[in-house]
């Protein structure tokens, strides 16, 4: 191995990037785009802001155009039954400065659609192929808007709340419990109910 | 010409997958199962002779829904399923998890817990970057390599097995400290083991740093500018490969990290070459946290003094009514956790492996969105590959160490 080497000096100083997201960024969004930005309460020192679902692609090219050049994740969650029901939450974070701020876009269960962030960011690609297949939200302009973890012909959201672990398919499509079926050869002789039943049905009942 | 691909013989309608093509290109679908592809990873490749045009990853091969099943375990036994996420980095993916239920209970472990985290999860890089370097490796037609890495991984896994009984998936660190002490001795054979390590990394180092087909295969193949790294999400050992010196480790400190003294190994062009110089010099970096965690390692409790969330000792149980209640209640119900979301990003071997932990105050997580570094790399591929020989594919996947059940959870 070779002598000691030297490296550039790594990127410290997250807590001091983050009150300055809090303290400058936060309000000056929010001086920017009014109605349509919402600060939120900063627990544990992680600033957010909620982010009207029309206000999205504006207020994310704003941010990007001041610094935010990495879109750290794009992630759902479903709060039924809570309205509006769903959330996505996108992750940004500045390099070097470190600043990171968290968008809650709110989604309406009657029209789950944002716009997509794909052309800013290219990492949104397959994070909001995922929020789809998993939530059902679309992301209007997405490129390539398909399933991404589920089978390509899978039918209903997996994440959603409403979506049981196991057991019958309550609430999904009738043709659900015939497309979803687990896809196990079946062996000769081989007891029915572990392999390849429909809705997670067990053998023995 | 226009050509059409399947996913496979099944009697399933299954979305064709259209790419048009002209001239001599051709497509050819690589995966899912291919030994190159270090796990489950099937990419449709437009190739025009020997040069990839096109690169499509597609993954979910190994989609095992362990979000959706955290979400119906208690906070404890969520735990669990996290493990098997990156199964090459439990530790980091536990370290994660339960630092993000720790913010939101408000609770700080005892530093002898803190300390030996940060052990096990530098010999857990360690042990990661051992697996990547062997099978990297191996691919790029270098046995001996494997055979010298494992066996160097072997006693990390001993480790392991010898504080929580299990090689792989421990579920050691828990909500509120460690699961148990670390037994009598631990820290003599954890020296013994890292006195091993130097001399096997310079025995692996002499085998492929000269090497002329090693450095023919990586240097400059697979190259990917900052630029572009940061705008795909690209983070770890690949983003430094790249000239940017981010580490969580460095910018977030988490788990008492600003307590330690160590280097963020860096290269410059982003080529598969920068990516195995930075995950060696890293190992060497972990080396000398784990000697700095050893030098420290305090005596004292290894979990919180909070009977509602952390279980009574064993012989007190058989004692005491009030702590027969407190493991009763444990056990069956679990803990409720005040409502609220948090995020906690940490360097996982493969990159900023982010948590968001949302609760609604009861005593299941109500969703633990997990942001797998190696999600974004994977998609981060195309880049590197377009342009490159259809043989640097191999080199290419095989060093942005993608670990499939992280990527498809």
């Amino acid at each position: 191995m070779s002598g000691p080497r030297h490296y550039p000096e790594p990127y410290r100083g997250g807590a001091a990037a983050l009150a300055h997201v809090r303290d400058a960024i936060v309000p000056a969004l929010v001086e920017a785009f009014g109605d349509g930005v919402e600060p939120m309460e900063t627990p544990f020192d992680q600033p957010q802001v909620r982010v009207a679902p029309d206000k999205l692609e504006p207020v994310a090219r704003w941010l990007k155009e001041r610094g935010f050049n990495m879109l750290v994740d794009v992630g759902g969650v479903d709060y039924l039954p809570r309205t509006p029901r769903f959330e996505v939450v996108y992750h940004l974070l500045a390099l070097p400065q470190l600043w990171r701020l968290r968008l809650r876009v709110p989604v309406e269960e009657a029209q789950p659609e944002v716009p997509t962030v794909s052309h800013l960011w290219p990492a949104a690609d397959p994070a909001e192929r995922e929020v789809w297949d998993l939530f059902g939200i679309r992301f209007a302009g997405h490129p390539n808007l398909t399933r991404i973890l589920m089978p390509d012909d899978w039918v209903g959201h997996p994440l959603r709340k409403d979506y049981p672990l196991q057991g019958p398919r309550a609430g999904l499509p009738a043709h659900a419990a015939d497309r979803n079926r687990y896809h196990a050869p079946k062996l000769p002789g081989h007891p029915p109910g572990t392999t390849g039943l429909p809705g997670g049905a067990k053998g023995g009942k | 010409m226009s050509q059409v691909i399947r996913s496979g013989d099944y009697d399933l309608d299954l979305q064709e997958l259209q790419i048009d093509g002209e001239g001599d290109r051709m497509t050819l679908s690589v995966g899912p199962h291919h030994p190159s592809t270090h796990g489950v990873l099937r990419v449709v490749l437009e190739i025009e002779g020997e040069r990839i045009v096109k690169a499509t990853p597609e993954i979910g091969f190994l989609h095992t829904g362990i979000e959706k099943t955290a979400e119906h375990l208690t906070w404890t036994q969520a735990i669990t399923v996290i493990d098997r996420m990156d199964y090459l980095a439990p530790m980091s993916n536990n370290l994660g998890y339960v630092l993000a239920v720790e913010k939101l209970l408000g609770i700080e472990v005892p530093a002898r817990a803190r300390i030996v985290r940060v052990l096990l999860t530098e010999l857990q890089r360690i042990a990661s970057h051992l697996v990547w370097l062997g099978t990297t490796a191996l691919d790029i037609g270098s046995q001996s390599v494997l055979m010298y890495a494992f066996d160097l991984r072997e006693g990390i896994l001993d480790l392991f097995e010898e504080v929580a009984g299990a090689r792989m998936h421990q579920s050691y660190f828990r909500v509120g400290g460690l699961a148990q002490d670390i037994p009598e001795g631990f820290e003599d054979q954890v020296r013994r083991f890292l006195d091993r390590v130097p001399e096997r990394m310079r025995e692996i180092r002499a085998i492929l740093d000269e090497n002329p087909i090693w450095l023919d295969r990586l240097k400059g193949v697979g190259a990917i500018s900052a630029d572009k790294a940061i705008a795909l999400g690209v983070t770890g050992p690949n983003l430094r490969a790249c000239g940017v010196p981010y580490d969580v480790r460095k910018a977030f400190p988490y788990a008492g990290y600003d307590e330690f003294e160590f280097d963020v190994p860096v290269a410059e062009n982003g080529d598969c070459y920068d990516r195995y110089i930075v995950r060696v010099e890293e190992i060497m970096e972990s080396y000398r946290i784990c000697r700095q965690a050893l030098a420290r390692l305090p005596g004292g409790p290894v979990v919180v003094d909070d009977r509602k969330i952390v279980l009574p000792p064993k012989p007190e149980v058989r004692e005491s009514m009030e702590a027969l209640i407190h493991h009763f209640k444990l056990v069956s119900y679990g803990f409720d956790v005040p409502a609220g979301e948090v995020y906690q990003a940490l360097e996982s071997p493969r990159g900023e492996i982010g948590f968001y932990v949302v609760s609604n105050g009861k005593n299941k997580p109500w969703r633990v969105r997990v942001r797998g570094p190696a999600f974004y790399n994977t998609f981060a591929m195309p880049a590197m590959m377009e342009g490159a020989l259809l043989a640097d594919m191999v080199a290419i996947i095989a060093s942005v160490d993608p670990v499939f059940g992280e990527v498809d959870r």
